[in-house]
């Protein structure tokens, strides 16, 4: 059966039919859910997706956290549910707070578009339960607020407990450890700056995007753990 | 009573800051030397009904708590004085 996959769209998302459509390639049945819905319907999976949600007002997820819909999306969360942020979803998430850390201005202060090699830090997330720790993924950033930054205990922790999902190969915008993505205790909540959307053809330029999605996908499919 | 509020948002110590980093070396090229430890944040003003200034403070800081300011990387000031008569 094909999970169902919820979308959310913020006033400002900009990445969410790129999403859907990525997913759907691979077998989902993605939909894009209004931020200002009090309810995620009946999702196996939640991506929050690229963009600049709220004008990115105050700060990055600042005021995305407090739309309706993430009350729901918090709990789904901490019942185990599948919750992938990326690139300003990962921003929400930390504004969140089911996310340590947070995200800052890029440390050269420009915006970053390329792609860059990403290494796959720790299998133990939704994200990349299906990709060695090593493998290195030709991913696209496109960011100007992507600078991972938390204090030397929690990196010492997110380390420790194979929380640091992605790094950069070539960090582009000062992350602490270079650090690209990282997921809560429990694995099933992964934020990253990378868009694994936009490598899901080699006539984009890579599909190295497709092993993470795919992934994200079989876990959605999975019984949620009790 | 009104009162005018001033949150000052800036960086937690030891986090850099590129902004004012950039800023500190663009300063002597203009002739302004001996300018140190530029830093950028932001300042949130607005006014406010409350019983009393410390009341008024108190509302302002669970501002700052939940949503002006994100402590992971921020710390929040905040000034509150009586707002001026309007005409």
């Amino acid at each position: 059966m094909s999970p169902a996959v919820g979308v959310v769209c913020f006033p400002g998302s900009n990445c969410e039919h790129d999403v859907v459509r990525a997913l759907a390639s691979l077998g989902a049945s993605a939909r894009i859910v209004w931020h200002g819905d009090d309810d995620l319907g009946d999702v196996d999976a939640v991506v929050l997706p690229g963009g600049f949600a709220h004008g990115d007002y105050l700060r990055p997820g600042a005021i995305a956290r407090f739309s309706p819909v993430m009350g729901p999306l918090r709990r789904f969360a901490l019942d185990g549910g599948p919750v992938l942020g990326i690139c300003n979803g990962f921003q929400v998430l930390t504004e969140a707070g089911l996310l340590p850390g947070a995200l800052r201005r890029n440390s050269g202060l420009r915006f970053v578009c390329t792609t860059v090699p990403c290494v796959v830090g720790s299998s133990s997330s939704v994200l990349t339960a299906a990709t060695p720790a090593g493998t290195v993924l030709a991913l696209p950033v496109n960011h100007g607020e992507g600078s991972f930054i938390c204090d030397e205990a929690t990196l010492g922790s997110l380390e420790d407990n194979g929380q640091v999902v992605l790094r950069y190969a070539h960090n582009p915008n000062g992350s602490v450890g270079d650090v690209a993505g990282i997921a809560n205790r429990a694995g099933n909540v992964v934020g990253l700056m990378p868009h694994p959307e936009r490598a899901s053809s080699d006539l984009i330029g890579s599909s190295d995007g497709i092993a993470l999605l795919e992934s994200f996908l079989a876990a959605a499919s999975a019984p949620v753990p009790s | 009573m009104r009162f005018a509020v001033a949150v000052e948002v800036r960086g937690l110590e030891g986090i850099a800051d590129p902004q004012g980093q950039t800023i500190e070396r663009a300063l002597p090229a203009l002739g302004f030397t001996g300018a140190s430890g530029v830093h950028v944040g932001k300042v949130v003003r607005f006014e406010l009904e409350a019983a009393d200034e410390p009341a008024a403070r108190a509302t302002a800081q669970q501002m700052c708590d939940r949503l002006l300011a994100n402590p992971v990387i921020e710390r929040a000031e905040v000034v509150v004085s009586p707002a001026e008569r309007g005409e």
